[in-house]
């Protein structure tokens, strides 16, 4: 049953959306995501469109699998949605009882939508054409100058890929630990949420019990294997910008402009929306 | 036998390792002495079998030799370094490697190949170098074909000959392997040390293997026997396996065929001490066979 979690999906492929550098996917999905919040407009929500239709057809990722990808948050953004619009002062449209959507509501409750559907498609074709492995490197790689800062970039990258190895590791060990339960009569299928939470209890003992063994035999290990942090280290794959990351950079930058463009120049009437 | 002028690469002297245990001030409630004064000297090159009960202090001998753990009473050379001299610490782990028991909880990375990278990337190797040396150690220990899998899905036996490459990717001279079979089924247990010797014999590297297995130590060329904390034997498997009784004392068993050939011997029948393998026990009892 933990296995239908997919932490970090891959999807594996070859395009050119995959080959990018790790650090330009990074780049522009914030640039996107910025861009989705700072330019709240209908031709921007286009020309956003655009864009994100021309990155997954070029990514050959389904519309399927990432609309798939959507299922688990949409209670999440359901909520968001309806809070948007009972919760609006404004001019009232409708009332019931104490209930009142305002004119301002539904106009936010759609931007919401629209955004948070963006976010999470813009986000996830990250994930989707980038290994975890990469995206680390990219992180530790694109957000180096934070070093300045005291930031530990270095160390956060090495717990997300430490994270990422035994994140199967442990998901394995808790269903062979519920399942030696089951078979001595433990539940965790059946009851209310309470009853359930409570049988997990005596799981999460032996579960802390393994990770603190692991963790302690793997610090010992990468010390015997001569790590002793990020200084003086040499990378087996480093990051290197090629033709096409470049080009990448280049779009983004277009892209941006078009959005302030579109935001002085192109005024579409307010009150469709 | 090899040249006995080799040049040593392991030395200790009376080495004594003290665990403290600490009260919730801080202070020292209580210790305990697991290592009691050993001498070690391993020549380069010689495959060294380490044996000896739970508890005898084999783990954190090995420790020593790694400088995870550091002697609190006597001296360690490693390839002429002082274990204690802390600027040479990393020269020490670079000259001795170490090999944990547990195959999952030694392997960094989700791909193979970085994982084998990890301890060259350490210890700051160019790039280049870096890829000529995780394919040349993934050729040694045969697992090339594997090398964009991700470690979950390997055999035990698989992954611990990842976590040798990873080692040997560092280019040491002495892997000292703690228990690397005691997770693994038999047939991991021979890949593994089918590889070890490979190394030993092939490539010259020194060899501390640390077992429960009696069968993975004959091929050694010397074996120490630990008990307490000390040193208790010391000699050619064939040396060690003749005195039964003296292994039974210290709750050791000798390989089965020894064993056999050690029971036949109390009922009578004339054999030779130290039988090691099941060719030599047929060639014996052939002999006597055609005595009669
Ligand atoms: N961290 C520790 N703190 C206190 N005592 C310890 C610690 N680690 C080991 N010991 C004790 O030191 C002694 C030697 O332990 P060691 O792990 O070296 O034995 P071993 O020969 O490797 O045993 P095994 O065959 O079980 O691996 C044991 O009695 C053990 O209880
Ligand atoms: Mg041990």
């Amino acid at each position: 049953m933990l296995k239908d979690i997919t932490l970090g999906q891959y999807y594996p492929g070859n395009s050119i959306i995959h080959r990018l550098d790790p650090r330009v996917k990074l780049m522009g999905t914030m640039v996107f995501i910025v861009s989705l919040f700072a330019f709240g407009s209908v031709s921007a929500y286009l020309l956003a469109t655009l864009a994100i239709a021309v990155v997954v057809t070029t990514s050959k990722i389904p519309l399927k699998y990432i609309l798939k990808g959507l299922k688990p948050v949409f209670v999440l953004m359901l909520i968001t949605v309806l809070f948007n619009l009972f919760l609006t002062p404004g001019r009232t449209v409708w009332k019931f009882w104490k209930l009142s959507i305002t004119a301002e509501g539904i106009r936010f409750a759609i931007h919401m939508a629209v955004r948070l559907t963006y976010l999470i498609i813009g986000s996830s074709i990250l994930t989707f054409t980038t290994t975890p492995n990469s995206l680390t490197d990219g992180l530790e790689t694109g957000l180096g100058f934070l070093n300045v800062f005291h930031v530990p970039v270095h160390e956060i990258a090495m717990m997300m890929s430490i994270a990422l190895r035994f994140i199967p590791i442990l998901m394995d060990e808790t269903d062979k630990i519920m399942r030696a339960q089951e078979a001595r009569g433990a539940d965790f299928h059946s009851g209310g949420l309470i009853r359930r939470v409570k049988a997990m209890v005596p799981l999460l003992v032996p579960l802390f019990v393994s990770a603190f063994r692991r963790a302690n035999d793997l610090a010992l290990a990468m010390e015997s294997r001569g790590y002793h942090g990020g200084a003086g280290r040499t990378k087996m794959k480093p990051l290197v910008y090629r033709r096409r990351d470049v080009a990448a950079y280049i779009a983004m930058a277009v892209y941006l402009i078009l959005m302030i463009l579109l935001k002085f120049f192109v005024k579409i009437p307010v009150n469709i929306l | 036998m090899r040249k006995p002028d080799r040049k040593s690469i392991i030395e200790g002297h009376e080495l004594r390792y003290e665990y403290l245990h600490y009260d919730d001030e801080g202070k020292v409630d209580s210790s305990y002495e697991a290592l009691k004064g050993v001498d070690l000297d391993v020549k380069e090159g010689q495959f060294i079998a380490i044996l000896g009960h739970n508890g005898s202090g084999k783990s954190t001998l090995a420790r020593q030799l790694n400088a995870l753990l550091i002697p609190t009473g006597g001296t360690l050379f490693v390839d002429g370094s002082d274990t204690r001299d802390e600027s040479k610490v990393w020269l020490v782990r670079q000259a001795a490697g170490m090999v944990f028991q547990n195959p999952d909880n030694q392997i960094i990375s989700s791909v193979v190949e970085e994982d084998v990278g990890f301890g060259p990337e350490n210890m700051g190797v160019p790039t280049k170098e870096i890829w000529e040396r995780v394919r040349k150690a993934l050729t040694a220990v045969g697992m090339m074909e594997y090398r964009k899998s991700s470690p979950n899905r390997l055999s035990g036996g698989q992954k611990q000959r990842v976590a040798i490459a990873g080692v040997i990717a560092m280019r040491p001279k002495c892997i000292v392997l703690d228990e690397p079979t005691a997770m693994l089924d038999p047939g991991g247990r021979s890949e593994v040390v089918g590889t070890v010797r490979q190394l030993n014999r092939e490539e010259g590297v020194t060899v501390i293997l640390i077992t429960h297995y009696m069968e993975e130590v004959i091929h050694a060329d010397r074996v120490i026997v630990m008990d307490e904390g000390k040193v208790v034997m010391t000699g050619t498997p064939r040396e060690i396996f003749s005195r039964v009784e003296d292994l039974k004392k210290i709750r050791l068993d000798v390989p089965q065929v020894t064993e056999l050939a050690y029971m036949l011997k109390q009922s009578g029948v004339p054999l030779p001490d130290g039988i090691l393998t099941i060719g030599e026990l047929t060639e014996e009892l052939g002999k006597l066979k055609g005595r009669k």
